[in-house]
């Protein structure tokens, strides 16, 4: 670490550095550019994996904060913050031609901030319709219903974009681009419709059944949670962890607490730990095979759902009986879990380690070898380990492109370090390889798992923490393996018993940002495979 | 020896001819209207309980294979379901949509019903028990099927929908081309049996049904033919045009209530045509299960009545082809004419050439 | 449809006995023999046959999904054909939160489902707004947006809660007239009043 601060002082001198959990870099506006470039292509720094932007409103100036890790050099994080007085027309510089996915995560900030990023290619609101008035996550946002009120009017569309183009003479130029031409053929696919796995709306221009570009549109189910976070305390914000990936429930509020936890220097006992990852691993198993299933059915293989369900339901029973639940378990709490271990639990997760390789055999048999299978899926929606990175595709689609993004592997977290299991990569790149992906994770959770049923130690599952939980001037940053990919949480506290700000960087939303660029030229059947493959899940994107 | 029960319907209707004509004494053409009145009435009454049964049975079949119990609550062992989803399908409102082809939106569903119900009248239900049987018999039955395409092309087309128009494209192109398959299959048997009388094709496989008859060819012809009939049929895993993940319900999503039912019920009926097709042209139509010089056992196989025997053969075939459909992934619009057309048609073509010789050189079975 | 379930005690709801006993009141007395008749015949067909449309926004969804599945099947009751086309479908299942952005595309699909129709708001985010309730961009219950029918509350509710509440919507398909016949509210204000629900007060 010190000696990129060195060279990075070297570089621009008007930077400032700042230690925490994570170097961050302080920059002024007019250099951040140059820095990004030098951190983007510098061999030396090659930081080419951007993770998020978490924007920001100091009250007094409104910023970004921009997470960016290196993948070829031990995966190192760094944050850098560059803020803008200017409240009434904030603007930054885009980086959106270093970085692929930041021309998405710059449109999320813009609709939460106002913050307008020159360059930016696309600079339309992400999740809120087009003429919402007013940016919600500033701290000065009118939640007046009046301004904003629920209609049932169609909303406006436009099929322009707009971009504010900075010219040779520092000048901020603002222009209307068109997204499809009036001769085009653009067919709605969603926000209502079987396969986009929610409420996700591609605008998709076709030639045929040949796809030529695809417009996403999101949004349809965004909740604000972030804002919404601000107003609770640390223990009820647990809660929203459950409703965003509901796959990854047990992840996302695993990441959460250890974040949180960190922060209050709380240490958990390590019957806790074993229980959260072992909650994990159940979670991912059942997560892989809802995958599973609904992929077949959306490539027209419905039973295949069917049988998938079987264990996913074997595994509720077992988390039903511990957390009381089937989906929204609320089961991680700060300082442990909230109950002990159902009696049942060791026998019980026995049985299912029984019938796991039967159930990967049989579903080998039914899908994989199938002829038609395999000319849907092979070749279908290649990203090459560049292109994953650089869209920040992670998580199961991400190591299916060669690209080893496991956190679980790269920045292990609880006891993880101790387990024996492997980072399962593929280099084809396609709908199969995310696949298989898939399927042989179930397997190394179940290695996982095989480790520790027999190995739960004894001790408190909680420890004590005070009810009004208050956390010291600061900010934290964490990131876990949810079951789609790297869920990264940043927390900014001012002191009080809530959460300043807290930023929720989602693995699905680079997912669905990299469907335009793999879907190219493809046919209107291999979207629905794309999409299918790449697993996404809306609630967790649109937050 | 005991008197066969071989039930020549044929004795019926020729009793209820001359009940009309010579008892009652009523004119010639009184006595056609009457009995096609009576006619049409049953075959309709047949194509509905057929269709409604189809529906429960693909629904059983379905749940079976899928580890589940299926229909169980209405009626005994669920069967009055598919009645109580036709007294709901019947009031559900028709929705009128604007800016649409009106009239050509209104045709299309009837023009998919009546190609069905048509080719029922070819259909050999049993000994004697056919609508009509003249020379051509075959050769009508596909030419009638296929105008369940225009219908269906139609649907997509006059509803104004950009979903239902991609859906119907690509039921043009996929059903237009799998005719030929089923043609070039069937005529292949035609081959064998000589003649294109439906009736001719059924007295022909007296002896021995055409598959084991045509041994090699025949088989060849009858997996084209399967293959064939399931994406004439729309039916997984060909079922691109109506593909629910990627079109919503493809060429009829736009259609409500009753007109819906008439494409429901359509998808239903025709499996159990080109399975009856299926059942005439490979495995003797209503024609008991012979074997040459097994005296007895052909004996023992007539006792059960030919209409059985046509319908039972009918449901095994639907259930392989309801078999496909929940097994298979869909494949994709390039695949499916690939498959068609780089596979299916030159086989095809080859194995008529081998059919004829086998005929010429007089190299099948009896 | 005059009979509304919205005069009945919630404790009714509880007793399926007495609700039997109410639609059995309500067909049989002061309707034409034959009209009556087939009226229960179409009812008969309309309870039992009642389509979903595929419909789900978030968590709830997923739980439908378990409702079609073979632990739970809904295939028992007919419910399966789940149709992606509204125009088909009978009920929508409202499972997960409606948001602003949302409001006039779930309107439009109401709109778009063919009469007779239904509506079921399924989970708390349908029917309040949930743990959402406070959000700038979440519809605080959809009955403001369409006429919601049976709710089922749960985050998510159970797939047996879900069966429940479909059953419930069968049940009151099944007091609703299709031809016509006698003046229904009073009937059923007179079976209401007869039948007190024990601890309840009939307002």
């Amino acid at each position: 670490m010190a000696e990129i601060q060195e060279k990075i002082a070297k570089l621009f001198p008007q930077a400032t550095f700042e230690q925490g959990d994570v170097l961050r870099i302080c920059i002024p506006d007019a250099q951040w550019h140059d820095l990004a470039s030098a951190l983007r292509h510098d061999p030396d720094l090659n930081y080419d994996y951007m993770i998020t932007i978490a924007g920001m409103d100091w009250r007094t100036s409104l910023g970004c904060v921009y997470f960016l890790q290196s993948t070829t050099r031990g995966n190192d994080v760094i944050s850098v913050k560059v803020e803008t007085t200017d409240r009434e027309n904030p603007m930054l510089h885009s980086v959106a031609d270093l970085w692929a996915v930041a021309t998405l995560y710059e449109r999320e900030v813009y609709d939460f901030f106002g913050i307008i990023f020159i360059n930016n290619p696309d600079m339309r609101r992400l999740f809120l319709n087009i003429d919402w008035v007013g940016y919600p996550l500033r701290k000065d946002y009118d939640q007046d219903p009046a301004l904003n009120p629920i209609t049932t009017e169609s909303e406006r569309q436009s099929d322009f974009t707009q971009t504010w183009v900075e010219g040779p003479d520092g000048k901020v130029e603002k222009k209307e681009v068109r997204i499809f031409q009036p001769e085009e053929f653009v067919v709605n696919i969603g926000p209502q419709h079987p396969s986009t796995h929610g409420v996700l709306r591609f605008r998709t221009a076709v030639d045929g059944e040949i796809i030529k570009k695809i417009d996403v549109y999101m949004g349809y189910i965004h909740r604000g949670v972030e804002k919404l976070c601000e107003d609770l305390t640390y223990q009820q914000t647990l809660h929203y962890m459950d409703r965003l990936d509901y796959f990854s429930a047990h992840n996302y509020h695993h990441g959460l607490c250890r974040l949180i936890e960190r922060a209050a220097g709380i240490q958990i006992t390590r019957r806790a730990e074993v229980i959260r990852v072992m909650m994990d691993e159940l979670s991912r198993i059942a997560s892989h095979c809802l995958f599973m299933g609904t992929f077949c059915m959306d490539l027209g293989a419905t039973s295949m759902l069917f049988y998938t369900l079987r264990v996913r339901e074997m595994i509720l029973d077992i988390m039903e009986k511990t957390c009381g639940a089937r989906m929204t378990f609320n089961y991680d709490c700060i300082g442990g879990v909230m109950q002990d271990l159902a009696p049942d639990f060791q026998k019980d997760v026995k049985a299912l380690l029984a019938v796991i390789p039967a159930n990967i055999k049989e579903y080998n048999k039914v899908f994989v070898g199938n002829v038609i299978a395999k000319e849907r899926m092979v070749g279908v929606g290649y990203l090459s380990k560049e292109d994953a990175i650089d869209y920040a595709v992670t998580g199961p689609s991400g190591r299916a492109s060669g690209w080893s993004c496991d956190i679980r592997k790269i920045r292990p977290y609880s006891i993880y370090p101790e387990l024996d299991f492997e980072e399962v990569l593929m280099a084809e790149g396609d709908a199969m390889a995310r696949f298989k992906v898939r399927l042989r994770e179930i397997e190394e959770s179940a290695k996982i798992l095989a480790q520790l049923v027999d190995n739960i130690p004894e001790g408190e599952y909680c420890v004590k923490v005070p009810k009004m939980l208050k956390l010291p001037v600061g900010h934290w940053w964490e990131m876990v393996e949810g079951c789609r990919g790297v869920f990264g949480l940043y927390l900014e506290s001012d002191g009080t018993a809530k959460p300043y700000r807290l930023k929720i960087a989602p693995p699905c939303l680079p997912l669905a940002g990299v469907v335009d660029h793999i879907t190219e030229g493809m046919k209107i059947a291999d979207l629905i495979t794309i999409g299918g493959s790449l697993d996404y899940i809306i609630p967790d994107m649109d937050r | 020896m005991i008197p066969l029960v071989i039930d020549d319907f044929s004795v019926v209707c020729d009793a209820v001819n001359n009940f009309l004509l010579y008892t009652c004494g009523l004119p010639k053409w009184l006595t056609v209207t009457i009995e096609c009145i009576g006619v049409g009435v049953g075959l309709l009454l047949a194509y509905a309980l057929l269709a409604l049964f189809y529906i429960l049975y693909e629904r059983k079949i379905c749940a079976y294979i899928q580890c589940r119990v299926g229909p169980v609550r209405v009626g005994p062992w669920g069967l009055f379901q598919s009645f109580a989803d036709m007294f709901k399908i019947l009031i559900k409102e028709l929705i009128h949509l604007d800016n649409i082809d009106r009239f050509l939106f209104a045709l299309a569903p009837y023009l998919v019903i009546i190609a069905s119900v048509i080719c029922f009248a070819v259909l050999p239900w049993g000994n004697g028990l056919q609508i009509i049987d003249f020379n051509i018999g075959i050769f009508f039955l596909i030419a009638c099927s296929s105008i369940g395409v225009l219908g269906i092309l139609l649907a997509g087309w006059s509803s104004a929908n950009k979903f239902t128009l991609i859906g119907a494209m690509r039921s043009g192109a996929q059903m237009v081309s799998y005719e030929l398959s089923v043609g070039l299959s069937i005529l292949t048997m035609v081959c064998l049996a000589g003649t294109m009388s439906v009736g001719g094709i059924v007295a022909e496989q007296e002896n021995l049904w055409f598959i084991f008859k045509g041994h090699v060819p025949a088989v060849i012809a009858f997996v084209i033919y399967m293959i064939a009939a399931t994406a004439e049929t729309n039916r997984g895993p060909f079922d691109l045009p109506e593909a629910e993940s990627e079109l919503t319900a493809g060429y009829h999503t736009e259609y409500s209530g009753i007109h819906f039912g008439f494409f429901y019920l359509a998808e239903y009926l025709n499996l159990f045509i080109v399975s009856g097709v299926a059942s005439l042209m490979f495995f003797g139509g209503w024609m008991p299960l012979h074997f040459p010089g097994w005296d007895t056992f052909n004996h023992i196989m007539d006792y059960c009545p030919s209409v059985i025997w046509f319908l039972l053969k009918c449901f095994v075939l639907s259930y392989v082809i309801i078999w496909f459909k929940w097994t298979f992934p869909r494949l994709r619009i390039d695949n499916l004419l690939a498959l068609e057309w780089k596979y299916l048609l030159p086989i095809n073509l080859a194995n008529l050439v081998l059919m004829v010789l086998i005929i010429v050189f007089g190299w099948h079975i009896v | 449809m005059e009979v509304t379930t919205k005069s009945m005690p919630y404790d009714a709801w509880k007793d399926n006995e007495y609700i039997e006993n109410l639609v059995k009141e309500l067909q049989e007395s002061g309707t034409n023999v034959i009209v009556g008749s087939f009226d229960k015949l179409i009812n008969w067909g309309r309870s039992n046959s009642i389509w979903p449309l595929t419909f789900a926004t978030s968590c709830c969804g997923i739980e439908f999904v378990s409702l079609g599945a073979a632990r739970f099947d809904m295939a028992r009751f007919g419910w399966e054909v789940a149709r992606s086309s509204p125009r088909q479908a009978d009920f929508m299942m409202v499972a997960g939160t409606i948001v602003n952005r949302m409001v006039p595309v779930f309107r439009r699909l109401y709109d778009q489902l063919a009469e007779p129709k239904y509506v079921i708001a399924c989970g708390s985010c349908a029917i309040s707004g949930g743990p959402f309730n406070k959000s700038y961009h979440v519809a605080k219950g959809i009955e403001d947006i369409v006429p919601v029918d049976v709710f089922v509350p749960g985050c998510p509710p159970r797939p047996e809660a879900m069966i429940y509440g479909i059953m419930q919507l069968s049940r009151k398909i099944k007091v609703e007239r299709f031809f016509g016949g006698v003046n229904r509210q009073q009937k059923q204000e007179d079976f209401l009043k007869s039948h007190p629900v024990q601890d309840v007060d009939q307002g």
